[in-house]
Formats: structure tokens, sequence, C-alpha cells
């Protein structure tokens, strides 16, 4: 009889990703209502080391998925090791961050079980029993509720919308081996080149400043950068100034772009087209600094500043930098 | 070389979305419908790959009538053939029963790459290009950004966070395309008219002999609700100096993010 959750905590060259840590959070939060216990899958080569941060977060076990296989991530050998894990422990549902590596592999591993997938959901209650997810849909224009009919199914949660906490149990979990299954894999990743840009990672930054045509051309990134520099914060940027070729693709916030949810988003010189917005209207606190009084950003901005972002940011960031150097 | 691309018709983009009485609808009255923006991706690189290798191109698509002037601008592109996955017991599928309706009818095919995009603008779950690969027992690569094939070998680019990584493997595979894969072309005015010509297919569910299947709808729409209001934003008067100061300040003391 399937019970509990088990919960895909994602790592990359032994780099665990932080937003699979808020998925375990939140399993751990539903697992009352669900039933059962919570167990964390590590899933890569001699990832056991890893297994003292996860504990941190109250999982009743964890298991190791490891073989020289698994060193670098493939979509069959990494949906093999899974789906070990999944028959070994009979999970109820299985939680994932939404990120890269579970948009590829959690549908493959659902199809292969014939369950249901909800990807990106934002809220999880509950009601009659029955768990119930809540995504963005229609570029964020609304949100959809599902209910898993079976009571059984995938969902990947978005990162840094659900919180990340330690557990309070000092209970250490029980880690176990995963028996694996030989699998034939068939696509290989030959190689990987870190992307040009930005020093901070836009899905899991918790601080983002975006550039739109307000900043006026190419050569003004770095004005922004500076503002990132000292907030710790990622560089984002409109689709218009993208396709312009002012900056990569890998910037692009909103569709045909990234979706964000950071605590606190800065749109510098951006309109605000409902393509963008898409994008980051999940954003906890939103800063428009725009020229154009009317621009539909300011709809959304939780604090609005008309006027010149060439003026306004440097000022910004000195103001900022001077803070941190007298705390 | 013979391709298939999976395309979704979606409400444009741009389009204000209303929610139907019955809450697990959006009024489709007045909505133009346009494929996926990343399906054009898809349908460009089966056309490139075409006009390099040769082949045949093969457009299908799931849904109502909407379906059918999005498979018509793919036939204008200049796709080969296009085929309507249509039937009353179609309407309101989960990914993974859309997913098994097009493998019904992709299987075999014979087809050496399955093209999609990489994700379809609306229901934004990024799930039926992996689910497709699970079901037709293929590899996949997801999200490409740029894609070689040769000697039934294909090598894709694709995107991750905050880096690419390059997949390699044998024919056929599954490929999902990005934007930044290729730039779409638009229909010619004679694509236009030779597409007016060619016919769409239309398959329902006995003709992909699909019924027993289709009971699988394992997750259930219970409403759509409008997203969640934002609280009124303030406007931060004054000159630039002063604007920044209270800006800095609401950001710490109310917000508290920085």
């Amino acid at each position: 009889m399937p019970d509990g959750i088990l919960v895909f905590i994602e790592q990359r060259q032994g780099r665990l990703k932080k937003s699979s840590l808020e998925a375990l959070s939140e399993a751990k939060r539903r697992i009352s209502e669900i039933g059962g216990e919570v167990a964390a899958l590590l899933v890569g080569d001699k990832v056991a080391g890893l297994s003292a941060e996860v504990a941190k977060y109250g999982p009743k076990k964890i298991l190791l998925a490891e073989s020289a296989e698994l060193a670098q991530y493939s979509t069959e050998a990494y949906a093999g090791a899974l789906a070990d894990a999944i028959k070994k422990f009979s999970p109820k549902f299985v939680f994932a961050a939404n990120t890269a590596m579970a948009k590829d592999l959690i549908p493959r591993v659902a199809a292969r079980m014939d369950l249901p997938c909800v990807s990106d959901v934002v809220d999880l209650s509950t009601a009659d029993g029955k768990l119930i997810a809540t995504k963005p849909v229609f570029s964020s224009k609304a949100q959809a509720k599902f209910e898993f009919v079976d009571g059984s199914g995938f969902l990947t949660l978005r990162p840094n919308v659900f919180a990340r906490s330690e557990s309070q149990n000092g209970a250490s979990p029980q880690t176990e081996p995963v028996a694996l299954s030989p699998v034939t894999v068939r696509a290989r990743v030959v190689e990987t080149h870190a992307a040009e840009g930005g020093k901070v990672e836009l899905g899991e930054a918790s601080i983002i400043v975006s550039g739109g045509r307000g900043i006026k051309g190419p050569e003004n990134w770095g004005v922004l950068q500076n503002l990132c520099d000292v907030l710790g914060a990622a560089l984002g940027a409109s689709r218009a100034v993208v396709d312009a070729g002012w900056i990569d693709h890998q910037h692009q916030v909103g569709q045909t772009g990234r979706t964000v949810s950071p605590q606190l988003y800065i749109a510098c010189g951006i309109s605000g087209a409902i393509q963008h917005l898409a994008g980051m209207s999940t954003a906890k606190v939103i800063v428009a600094i725009n020229k154009d009084p009317e621009a539909p950003i300011f709809k959304l901005a939780n604090y609005g500043v008309v006027g010149d972002v060439l003026e306004i940011v440097p000022k910004l960031t000195e103001e900022i930098r001077r803070l941190k150097e007298s705390s | 070389m013979k391709i298939a691309v999976c395309v979704k018709a979606v409400p444009d983009t741009a389009t204000k979305i209303a929610i139907a009485a019955d809450k697990t609808h959006i009024e489709k009255t007045g909505v133009r419908f346009i494929a996926s923006p990343y399906d054009e991706f898809a349908i460009e690189e089966a056309l490139k790959l075409k006009e390099k290798l040769g082949g045949e191109t093969v457009a299908f698509s799931l849904g109502g009538d909407e379906v059918t002037d999005v498979l018509r601008d793919a036939l204008a592109r200049g796709m080969d053939e296009a085929v309507h996955l249509k039937d009353e017991l179609f309407a309101d599928l989960d990914p993974l029963s859309t997913a098994k309706m097009l493998a019904l009818a992709i299987a075999n095919g014979g087809f050496d790459l399955i093209l999609c995009g990489q994700q379809g603008v609306g229901g934004d779950n990024n799930q039926v290009p992996s689910l497709l690969a699970e079901l037709l027992n293929l590899p996949q690569a997801n999200v490409v950004v740029k894609l070689e094939i040769e000697n039934s070998k294909f090598k894709a680019e694709r995107e991750i966070e905050g880096a690419h990584e390059i997949v390699e493997g044998s024919l056929p595979v599954v490929i999902s395309a990005q934007k930044g894969l290729n730039e779409p072309r638009y229909p010619s005015i004679k694509g236009v008219m030779a597409a007016r010509k060619k016919e769409i297919a239309v398959k329902d569910a006995a003709a992909l002999n699909a019924k027993e299947k289709l009971a699988a709808t394992k997750v259930k729409l219970v409403e759509l609700v409008p997203p969640p209001a934002r609280t009124q934003g303030k406007k931060i008067e004054g000159d630039a100096d002063a604007q920044v100061k209270e800006l800095v300040n609401l950001l710490r003391s109310e917000a508290r993010v920085i």
C-alpha cells in the first residue's frame, strides 16, 4: 500500500539544490495530512556525504542511489534510479523542485509509473483528505487548482516559494541504499559549458535586478551589475532587450524566458508587458523604476519610482553600499 | 529523414483571459488561438532539417476546432502533412493522457525525430516531450537551443540553470525546442495558397484505438481562480535623491528585504 512522500533531492557536482530542501520542508509540513513518512532520495556518485545536510530538514529516511553511471546527470540513468527508489519506498507522492533537471526527469518517471504530474506548483492544500496543488496558468493570468484523483502522483514545486525550514526534531534519519536495476543509456551529456553572464543564478536568486529598454543600450548593463553586486542579486532582462541582442537569452525573465520568484525584484526600465509579468508576478516585493508613469509594471509594483533608470540606479547602488558598510 | 512535430493550439499570449462560469474553462469566444510560441521553433527546425537532409515532415495536434488554423499555418510554413487528433473524448485531457494519444498517433509512423516545443504556453507544464519519449521508449533532450543531426546520431545543446549541456545519442529521439534554436520563418503567400488545398487528416479515438487508455486521466482540474491580488503599491515622489532615500528606507524597514 503506497504511503508517504518521497522527495527527489537534486545535486550537481556534489552541490545540493537549495530548492530541493524547500520541497523537502514542504513534504514535512504536509505529511500528517497525507500519512506515512517522508523519505529523501539522493542520486549520484559518492553522494552519501550530502546526507548530513539533508538530515537537518528531518526526513525519516534518506535513500541513496549511487553508482559511477550517476556521476553526471542523464535522463535515462536518473529515471532508472528514481523508479527503483519508488519501487522500494512505495510513496503516495513524489515531490521535487521545479528545476531544469526535474522538468526533464519527473514527467519521464511519471509516465513510467502511469501516474499524473502537476508542475510548477506554488501552493498546496488539502480538502477532504485529498491533496490540492495550485499552479499558475495562462501567463499567470489565472491559477489552476488540481486534485489527484487516485490520491497519488508527482509534483514539482516552484523554487523560492515554499519556506525552507530545518527540523526541530533531532532524530537522525536512517540511511538506506537503493538497489539499481541495469539501464541502457542512449543519450549522454558529453560536455557542460557555463553560460556567459551573471554570477548569481536567476532561478534561485533571492534578489533580481532586471533591465529593459529604459537602460537605453547594452553599454549600460554595468550600471545594473553594480547594483547586483551590492545586493548579491542576479541580473535579469526583458524580452525586448534580449531580442535586440543587448544580452544573452539566459537572462530573460518571462514567457519564453525564465520564471522566477525572488524576495525582491527590481524592474529597471521595464514597461511590464504581460509576457514579462508572467515570469515574475509571484515575486514577494516588486520595485519598478520607469520614467513612464503609465507603465503597466507600476500596477504590480509594491514600490514605484517614476524616474530615469540611469539616474536612479547609481544613486540606489551608492545608498545601499553606504548602508551595508555602516551596518 | 522522417520528422514529427507536435503542436499545441493556445490562446494568443497577449489575450485577456476570462474564467468561464463553470470555473474549469476559459471563455473561448473572441480568443485568438496560435501555435504555442515554442512550437514555432520546433516547426522551423523540422523544415530546416528537411531542406538539408530531405525527407518528410508531419505536424500533429490534439484539440478542438481551434487546432485547424494552427495546423493550416504549419502547412503554410512548409510542413508536408498535418494530423488533427480530435474527439469529444479528448476534451480536458491531462498531459499524460495527451501524450498517450500523441504516442499512439506517432508510434508506428517510422519517425527518426520527434520535435516539440519545450513548453505549451497556457498550461505551462513542460511535460509532454518527456512523457512522449518514455511512452515511445526513446531517448530525449529537452530545452534545446542547438541541434545537429548526422549519420543517425544527434548532438543537442540544452539549457540548464546557468549552463548549457551537450547531449549526444542515437536516433530516433524526442527533442524539445527552446527559444534560440532558430528564427522561425513566416509563411509565404505561395505556402498559404498551397496549404489551403492540403487536407488535414482527422483521427478520433477509434482511429487511434484509444478508448481504453483514455480512462487514465488522473488529475482533475477543480477550479480556475484569478491570481492572488497584489497589495496597492506606493508611488515614491520627490527628486531622485529623495526617492532613493525613501525607497531604501521602505525596503529595509517596511518590506525587510535588504
